[in-house]
């Protein structure tokens, strides 16, 4: 049996994406009880409920995993994964059966006390018929689901998987009390450290500290919090410049100037796994040949893109979607913009220039469209003609992505190399949107999926990052910082998440009044 | 007749939503719509009957009083696989909101009227004169600027440069009145500056054009006060228009404060429309605008009654 520890695994540095973008000296703090956090937060509407299927957005997803409702396992800040409501867990050497001890003595919102039929009954609402959860292709692996003493429930899956426990991590994986989850999902009842005192979906969601909570002394410091629905960029800022909320997410960048010049508040920037990205049919022509692929990855400028488009909040990408959260992130150089070598590329698939079709929405990603143009400026350097194609950004992820043979996207990533690998890049998996089918690339990912040996699952890891690099059908020139400003009234540690924005959405966990 | 406009009305709300680029299915699934996950929504929800159906369903249950399910909320419970009728309907979901837009609209009404015609009357009494000018040019000048502008310039001055104000106006139940007050005073000084030019110009106009009259000549002529013939002789002859505009403008506080409402957070009746044109909630938007058609016909209807009853010829017809 074999013990898998992330922090363990870290190389130093490897994961270490918080930036000192701010220029504030990071000073090591202790944090301490008490007051109240109020923040302006975007991605609300006003159909949010405390269904953790649903949940897709950082409103809900702080609200619920990061303040009422508990997973098995946790993201911390370091990137390492730590127990939640388990406290450790084991697995067969062919990482097919997991183990899982759950935490004693916690008890739900409600009085019920947490045990493994909680655990089961809340996993299973991911598959059961019919549902549209956005977790059900990480719960709909497991075979079976066992009982094996009040806190000890036992996993099989159907094939080997070395990141299961991080999968448990994922924010869909709420854990709600068995026999109630109808009014769980009603009411907010779950086992977190806030309780829900006031909940108004699209509008504001209330929280209060609960008393003697197995988190004690290590989260949990604010009294009371307190998040405001708030979408638009401009008024989030305006309700951070005038004190009216403490911590706001997503800054817009045309006007960071303005908050950078405000003494009271602070700006936070995390580099994580969001990247944006070029997806372009491979068993399609033109872009079935591997030598047009290349003349399309030289033809692109990705620090001008970078410097353009994110006005610098990010890095340079790969085309690989492993990014600084993940634990296996090669650092491979990535190809750089050479017009000749793209005009050779061409001449080696016996073209001497192309036209092809890029489509690109706002809904892609802001700015995707102002991306697209500046690709076709600087490609058209190398005879290849891309024909910008501005889409209508309703129905973009229905009409143009995965169908138009080339277009714009994005990904906020994934926690785990498997998880974006099998989402985006597996052999006929729903969302290949390369359509992206490598023989070796899939041996790799099969096997690296089940091999518990960190050192050879890096050398693995590695080998698919250079196999996207240098053949892969999808553009990635860049990885997007999550940018975010706190009050100078709050006080947070020297480690941010940089899984997801607001410190991993656990801000109401992990911070505190300075 | 009113009936028959709200009837045309929602067949054209109805139309312009459907002729939207992608669904409600499309827009909630965003980009994990999988055609499977699409087409199992679009079967719950009944958005694979034609339109024609849906439509006259719709009706039918509107006729019946019943505004139906909001298809967010019909989802959520298709998630939890219960129909048990203890789903939050589409009244439900506004009726807080529109509790919200009217409060806005009557504090806004408050401050915004006694201020137009006051003005309206000041300009009439020193009409060409500067002050005259400078307040046709100051309303004119705010009535042309886009809102959500008047609304940031508010916030620049009121809230950010001045912090007498806050700037975010998320009232919510249970809040004591004075705090929702405040917080409900940006948002309404900002809907002033639009309305008032209007009605100020309209009560202008109405008064100038009586000035002329000869019953005013004669008052003037036994030597009252400006002051006094503009109020007790030439206003209540100039009421009728004036409130006719009146009754426009409130319409408009109702139904025409969705920049405004985003702009400071303000949870009314506007966000909710705007959150659900997003997803493409046709249930909720077809009632929104019902319920902006129904304001907009019964403050006509009240603005004609009131015009009547404040013209003596009208009340005794010969």
């Amino acid at each position: 049996m074999t013990r898998i520890s992330r922090r363990g695994l870290l190389k130093s540095g490897a994961a270490a994406g918080v930036l000192a973008a701010t220029g504030f000296p990071v000073r090591a703090q202790t944090a301490k009880r008490g007051g109240r956090l109020v923040a302006g937060l975007s991605g609300a509407n006003t159909s949010d409920s405390w269904d953790g299927r649903t949940h897709s957005d950082l409103f809900m997803n702080a609200s619920a995993q990061g303040a009422v409702f508990d997973s098995l396992t946790e993201v911390a800040a370091d990137g390492s994964l730590i127990g939640e409501l388990a406290t450790d867990w084991e697995a067969t050497p062919d990482a097919k059966v997991w183990t899982f001890n759950l935490r004693k003595g916690v008890t739900f919102h409600n009085g019920k006390s947490f045990g493994a039929d909680d655990v089961i009954e809340s996993l299973q609402m991911h598959v059961a018929e019919g549902a549209k959860s956005g977790a059900q292709p990480l719960v709909a692996p497991i075979t079976e689901m066992k009982k094996i003493t009040e806190h000890q429930v036992q996993f099989t899956l159907e094939a080997g998987n070395a990141d299961f426990p991080y999968l448990m991590s994922d924010y869909h994986l709420l854990i709600y009390p068995a026999g109630q989850i109808e009014e769980a999902i009603a009411q907010g009842i779950g086992t977190g450290i806030y309780r829900v005192k006031s909940f108004d979906p699209g509008v504001r969601f209330v929280g209060e500290r609960v008393e003697n909570h197995y988190k004690d002394g290590r989260a949990g410091w604010f009294d009371e919090i307190e998040y405001i629905a708030i979408n638009d960029n401009t008024a989030r800022m305006n309700a951070l410049l005038t004190g009216q909320v403490d911590a706001i997410n997503r800054i817009d960048f045309k006007t960071e100037a303005l908050l950078k010049a405000n003494p009271n508040v602070r700006i936070q920037e995390v580099t994580g796994n969001q990247h944006f990205t070029f997806p372009m049919l491979t068993d399609l022509a033109p872009f079935n040949d591997v030598n047009v692929r290349k003349a399309l990855k030289y033809g692109i400028n990705r620090q001008e893109m970078l410097d353009k488009i994110l006005m610098g909040h990010g890095r340079v990408a790969a085309d690989s979607p492993i990014g600084p959260a993940n634990q296996y992130m090669a650092e491979l150089d990535p190809i750089p913009y050479d017009p000749d070598q793209a005009k050779f590329y061409l001449k080696q698939a016996g073209l001497d220039s192309i036209n092809v079709d890029l489509s690109a929405s706002s809904a892609a990603f802001e700015g995707a469209v102002d991306a697209a143009q500046l690709y076709q400026a600087s490609a058209a350097r190398a005879g290849v003609n891309i024909n910008v194609v501005q889409e209508p950004a309703d129905g973009y992820w229905s009409n143009v992505w995965l169908k138009k043979p080339w277009c714009a996207c994005y990904w906020s990533g994934r926690a785990t190399e498997d998880w974006m690998f099998t989402s985006a890049y597996a052999a006929g998996a729903p969302w290949n949107d390369s359509h992206w089918d490598h023989p070796r690339f899939q041996e790799l990912l099969i096997t690296a999926r089940a091999e518990l040996d960190s050192g050879k699952r890096r050398d693995q890891y590695t080998e698919m990052q250079m196999i996207l690099r240098d053949e892969g059908g999808v553009i990635i020139p860049m990885f997007a910082n999550w940018v975010q400003a706190v009050s100078n009234k709050i006080a947070t540690p020297e480690n941010v998440g940089n899984l997801w924005q607001m410190d991993n959405s656990r801000l109401a966990e992990r911070w505190w009044n300075a | 007749m009113g009936l028959l406009t709200l009837f045309v009305v929602s067949i054209i709300i109805f139309t312009a939503v459907n002729m939207l680029p992608g669904d409600f299915a499309q827009a909630i699934l965003g980009q994990s719509a999988t055609p499977e996950a699409v087409a199992a929504i679009r079967r719950d929800l009944g958005l694979d009957q034609p339109p024609i159906t849906r439509y006259f369903t719709w009706l039918a249950g509107v006729l019946q009083g019943d505004l139906g399910t909001s298809f967010a909320q019909a989802n959520f419970a298709s998630f939890v696989g219960e129909d048990s009728g203890t789903r939050t309907t589409v009244a439900d979901q506004i009726a807080p909101r529109i509790k919200n837009t009217l409060f806005l609209a009557g504090v806004t009404a408050v401050i915004a009227v006694p201020f137009a015609i006051g003005l309206g009357i000041l300009a009439a009494l020193y009409r060409n004169s500067a002050f005259d000018k400078v307040s046709n040019v100051f309303t004119l000048t705010s009535i042309s600027s886009p809102e959500f502008f008047v609304a940031y310039i508010l916030i620049l001055f009121l809230a950010v440069l001045n912090p007498w104000l806050p700037s975010l106006s998320n009232i919510y139940d249970g809040m004591a009145f004075s705090d929702r007050l405040e917080k409900t005073m940006l948002p309404a000084l900002a809907l002033t500056l639009v309305v008032t030019a209007h009605m100020m110009r309209m009560t202008r106009a109405a008064i100038i054009n009586l000035l002329a009259s000869p019953y005013i000549e004669m008052a003037r002529l036994k030597g009252m006060k400006p002051m006094r013939v503009i109020v007790h002789h030439a206003l209540p002859n100039a009421l009728a228009p004036i409130i006719n505009v009146v009754a426009l403008n409130l319409a408009y506080l109702v139904t025409g404060v969705v920049v405004v409402e985003v702009v400071f957070v303000y949870p009314g009746v506007g966000q909710l429309f705007v959150d659900s044109v997003k997803i493409r909630d046709i249930p909720v938007v077809q009632a929104c605008c019902l319920i902006f058609a129904a304001v907009y016909i019964l403050l006509n209807l009240l603005a004609d009654i009131l015009s009547i009853l404040s013209n003596p010829r009208l009340r005794h017809p010969k």
